[in-house]
């Protein structure tokens, strides 16, 4: 079965079927947003927390470090719970907005944890260098992000990997609709549950394909990051 | 502390290995399993063959496919013309008539309409709807009520949306969304508590739902059989029949035995 998979998964990538590019384009634009979202938020938020001192820092790390590991239908029913409750008015159930929002918040709080981790890793020797060199905050937390870089880029890709792979939350929210709201995980989720095993597997190597891509791309990027 | 956790490794991998007793794999749809009824009638069955029947519920599609694959003993799926094919195609030996209820259109509001035919018109000119897109038994009934009312899924607009999802979420989403949907009467009946929907139009004789039960072949697994056999010829028997009967929810009966 396997073999026939991979041979219908070259047969779908090379069918051109407007309705598999669709999924894939789809599934990667909602997780690509999601991400670069989360991560911009999610370098402020878990930089702040690493360099401030507050009462609940130890508390908020914990919430922060529990979050990273909130299975995605949970999350995505607590977004359900938001769109059809408090926010009922801007008609987001099982539309692609919905999806975003839940993919944002479900890799925010794993950029938030490991730029904490690497951060608070990092900080002291940079910090007492450049204290002592006489620099101020905000150079302090530039000179900080730019230390901490090739972390960055991990957890990037780390939430990106994450929103890219989960199936609940977008299940739950966006609906798994035809031609618009289905992306790759809920298309495998969907031809398991018909029984059409050897597509969802044709569909797992796409989505695996694209991963390494990705990864062989970022690589490049930063040729450092993987020695 | 490293010594807590090989001996906890140790103790869940035991535990995990542990159950083998004789089991029979009986793979069924959602509207069987979320309605209640084998809940209700199959510990009957175990206790009198002394077998412990494990209950896979998929759409009736993946069921005939995991048939198909010798992962399973017996089916109890709906999908008449489906399970006939299967039958002659050789991967089951033998099938039969179980029992009946009957399919309903649900919506937000009830409609108005006395015909199959105008109803379909009403949705198609006034309302959106969900179709389960999955290829289930239900699925397949539908495609087949707009075919033979003279419409082409394919030419829908966009009121008509697939949600690829079984019958539970679907009929959840189309509650959330205010929509119309088709579905099995004892789905929505045993979720009735949690949908915001009313019956919009039921037609028992067009819309008759029937569910049969097949013996998977033999020779497409290693299994014991007779515990498939046991199980074909228990659950066809006068008295699980009358059992089947009795299983009624909302002062409803959800089932009729019709070996």
């Amino acid at each position: 079965m396997i073999i026939e998979s991979t041979m219908k998964a070259v047969e779908l990538l090379f069918s051109f079927d407007s309705e598999i590019y669709t999924i894939i384009f789809l599934s990667l634009a909602i997780s690509l947003l999601a991400t670069a979202t989360a991560s911009f938020f999610g370098t402020i938020l878990g930089i702040l927390i690493s360099i401030s001192d507050f009462k609940l820092k130890r508390f908020t790390k914990k919430i922060v470090f529990t979050f990273m590991g909130i299975p995605p239908v949970v999350m995505g029913l607590v977004v359900l719970l938001l769109i059809t409750g408090p926010f009922d008015g801007m008609n987001l159930l099982f539309t692609k907005s919905a999806m975003y929002i839940a993919q944002t918040l479900l890799v925010l709080p794993i950029i938030v944890g490991n730029i904490i981790i690497s951060s608070e890793k990092t900080q002291k020797k940079i910090l007492e260098t450049a204290t002592t060199l006489g620099a101020n905050k905000y150079h302090k937390i530039t000179l900080l992000i730019k230390e901490i870089k090739p972390f960055i880029l991990m957890s990037v890709i780390l939430g990106f990997s994450r929103a890219l792979s989960e199936v609940g939350a977008v299940m739950l929210v966006g609906g798994n609709i035809k031609n618009d709201t289905r992306v790759m995980t809920t298309y495998i989720a969907l031809n398991n549950s018909m029984g059409e095993y050897s597509m969802s597997i044709a569909m797992g190597i796409i989505l695996l394909l694209i991963a390494f891509v990705l990864h062989t791309l970022l690589a490049r990027f930063r040729g450092d990051f993987y020695d | 502390m490293k010594k807590v956790l090989i001996v906890t490794m140790i103790l869940f991998t035991l535990l995990l290995s542990s159950c083998s007793r004789d089991e029979l794999l009986l793979v069924t749809t959602t509207s069987v399993e979320n309605s209640g009824l084998l809940a209700y009638i199959i510990p009957s069955f175990e206790e009198e063959y002394d077998v412990f029947v494990k209950v896979v519920a998929v759409g009736t599609g993946a069921a005939l496919e995991l048939g198909k694959l010798g992962e399973a003993d017996v089916l109890l799926v709906h999908a008449y013309d489906l399970e006939v094919e299967f039958v002659n195609d050789g991967y089951g030996e033998k099938r039969n008539n179980v029992m009946y209820n009957d399919f309903i259109f649900v919506g937000p509001n009830e409609l108005t309409t006395t015909t199959l035919a105008d109803t379909l018109n009403e949705i198609i000119n006034n309302y959106d709807f969900y179709s389960r897109g999955d290829n289930s038994g239900t699925h397949t009934r539908e495609l087949s009520i707009w075919e033979q009312n003279g419409h082409t899924v394919d030419d829908f607009g966009s009121w008509y949306k697939e949600t690829g999802q079984g019958m539970g979420s679907t009929l959840s989403m189309t509650s959330l969304s205010g929509y119309y949907t088709l579905t099995d009467r004892a789905t929505y009946l045993s979720m009735l508590e949690n949908l915001d929907l009313v019956i919009a139009y039921e037609n028992a004789e067009e819309l008759k739902n029937q569910y049969g039960v097949i013996k998977i072949n033999p020779e497409s697994h290693n299994r014991n059989e007779l515990f498939a056999d046991q199980f074909y010829d228990w659950i066809i028997r006068e008295d699980t029949q009358e059992l089947i009967g009795t299983y009624i929810k909302y002062d409803e009966q959800l089932f009729f035995p019709n070996s």
